[in-house]
């Protein structure tokens, strides 16, 4: 009975996924029917304005929000099971803060090198915050291999994470108004900075951190018992969460490098995940966290759009109510 | 079978155990007993590879060091007292978990693994229990479950820290005669540590008694044992 129910909630997620993709990519400054939409993406249309906008623009964007949407939801899973800590995320290891710092320096000393165009900016930016945030998971994970106690890890991550937000603020009270500007735009997040020629990248990052993911299912199963009872059944302590910080740099590190800090999806949508299939098996949940990040995403996209207000608010604004409605929910019981 | 040759335990420059010499034999409850802080934890984490001895060896089955987590897991199986209560999660499924040694790398459980986790489920009298959540059930049932989950993983050795510690007086009594069942009629070496001295000496068929910072090894019946004992508890010898 279990099983019909999960593979019924999946392919009800995936038509959800794919209608709306289809609304995503008529949502817009320009709106564009579905009927068009499906005739762009069959080739089937005949004005070139509306294919240009639905193929070279929107399916992209399309594309980063379900890609964005899985990574984060999926890393914050793990960063959950891991350190069995409902308020866990992606981020909670200074993954962003990493990348704010590092896009920070860069938006701040671009201009000494003379200034730069719009796609070495951009270019730059990605670049600087790919380096920030795995540099942070790099200090986090080698200081982490020496500790036992997983808590003593979160810790650390939090309070690093603290220390480079208070050195982002003194290089943003420094900074020219311009600079500030760009910077603050960045910290907004955007779905729709990446360009033809960056997707694969970001797709085959996407791709590696999920494989990962996938590979420490059995680790993160026996983790929900506890780091001293996965041990005793087998569990490999410096080799499994090693795999899960490198899948959590690439999947959490690599949304924020192109999309910029995205809030509230990879720590409310594992919750969602878990109450939608009614089970604590990372087999389960590892995919339902993966197409519920993707549907969410999609919705808050074309919400972002029709309001013209940075995705990272909707994120904020729709990931907060679900974490206060979990919490409430299951006062009781742990991750 | 678990040997301790020459062992030494302890935090820091603070020795707890020195120079302990045993041999846990297959088919035989032990239960080490000790002074709070005396080390019995200690012991049997270390035992159990959770933690480190500051001297000699622990020899699990004929083998003094293991290649891998998953090895060991195949070797000795450990329970202590931490309450697990993970929201959506079956009694059966978790059981399952302990078939982790064994199974492939997404932990699918097969056929025979069922049956055997079915037949744990059996062994501490919690069938009925196989397809409710661990948020429904009180601390002693957990307690069976957990210990159900290191039947799954198949163990010729089973640690238990402190395991009668939430459970009301008949359920301590019920679940030492369990354990005494798993090392008899199942020739386990099972090996656990507890506080209550009557309860041990009347079930257990070894007494492992830390009287820091010596350990030695008394058979439960003897009764030079009792006496042992309340010397090392400064009891009067008639309280036990």
């Amino acid at each position: 009975m279990k099983k019909s129910r999960s593979l019924i909630i999946f392919i009800a997620l995936s038509l959800l996924t794919v209608l709306l993709l289809l609304l995503d990519l008529g949502a817009g400054s320009v709106t564009i029917s579905i009927g068009d939409v499906a005739d762009a993406l069959t080739g089937n249309c005949d004005n070139p304005a509306i294919a240009k906008i639905v193929i070279d623009i929107r399916l992209i964007k399309g594309v980063v929000a379900i890609l964005a949407g899985m990574a984060l939801s999926v890393s914050g899973l793990q960063m959950q099971t891991l350190f069995r800590n409902p308020l866990a995320g992606p981020y909670v290891l200074g993954v962003s803060s990493g990348a704010s710092l590092a896009v920070a320096l860069f938006i701040l000393g671009a201009p000494l090198t003379g200034g730069l165009s719009g796609t070495a900016a951009s270019l730059g930016m990605t670049g600087a915050a790919l380096i920030g945030s795995g540099a942070v998971l790099a200090l986090v994970g080698i200081v982490g291999r020496r500790i036992k106690d997983i808590m003593v890890v979160l810790i650390l991550g939090i309070m690093v994470s603290s220390g480079i937000s208070a050195i982002v603020q003194i290089l943003q009270y420094l900074s020219t108004d311009e600079a500030l500007k760009s910077f603050v735009i960045w910290t907004m997040g955007s779905l729709g900075n990446v360009t033809s020629e960056q997707l694969p990248v970001l797709a085959a990052v996407m791709a590696t951190g999920l494989l990962l993911a996938v590979a420490t299912i059995k680790s993160l199963n026996l983790l929900l018992l506890g780091e001293e009872y996965a041990v005793t059944m087998g569990y490999d302590r410096r080799r499994s969460r090693t795999i899960v910080l490198i899948s959590t740099t690439l999947l959490a590190g690599g949304v924020t490098a192109f999309c910029g800090p995205i809030g509230f999806v990879g720590l409310a949508l594992p919750h969602v995940a878990r109450v939608l299939f009614a089970t604590s098996d990372h087999r389960v949940l590892l995919p339902g966290a993966a197409l519920t990040g993707a549907v969410v995403m999609l919705g808050c996209d074309i919400v972002s759009k029709s309001f013209v207000i940075p995705v990272n608010a909707v994120t904020s604004l729709a990931g907060i109510p679900i974490v206060i409605w979990i919490v409430f929910r299951n006062r009781r019981i742990s991750v | 079978m678990i040997e301790l040759r020459n062992v030494g335990i302890g935090y820091g420059s603070r020795e707890l155990v020195t120079g302990a010499d045993a041999t846990f034999a297959p088919a035989t409850l032990t239960a080490i007993i000790g002074r709070n802080g005396a080390g019995k934890s200690t012991l049997l984490r270390a035992v159990a590879g959770l933690g480190k001895i500051t001297a000699g060896e622990i020899v699990i089955d004929g083998k003094v060091r293991f290649e891998s987590a998953m090895e060991r897991a195949r070797a000795i199986a450990f329970v202590n007292t931490e309450r697990i209560r993970v929201a959506n999660m079956r009694c059966r499924d978790l059981v399952g978990l302990g078939r982790a040694p064994y199974t492939d790398w997404a932990g699918r459980l097969g056929k025979r693994d069922w049956a055997i986790v079915d037949e744990a489920l059996d062994t501490v009298g919690m069938s009925d229990y196989a397809m409710r959540t661990l948020d429904s059930m009180s601390d002693g049932e957990c307690q069976r479950v957990m210990i159900a989950r290191a039947l799954a993983q198949d163990t010729p050795n089973i640690l238990l820290d402190e395991p009668t510690s939430f459970l009301d007086i008949p359920n301590r009594y019920q679940l030492m005669e369990l354990l005494g069942m798993l090392a008899r009629d199942k020739g386990k070496t099972v090996i656990l540590s507890t506080h209550e001295l009557d309860i041990a000496l009347a079930t257990a068929d070894n007494i492992a008694l830390i009287d820091t910072p010596r350990l030695s090894l008394l058979p439960a019946s003897a009764p030079s044992t009792r006496a042992t004992v309340a010397q090392a508890f400064n009891l009067p010898a008639n309280l036990l």
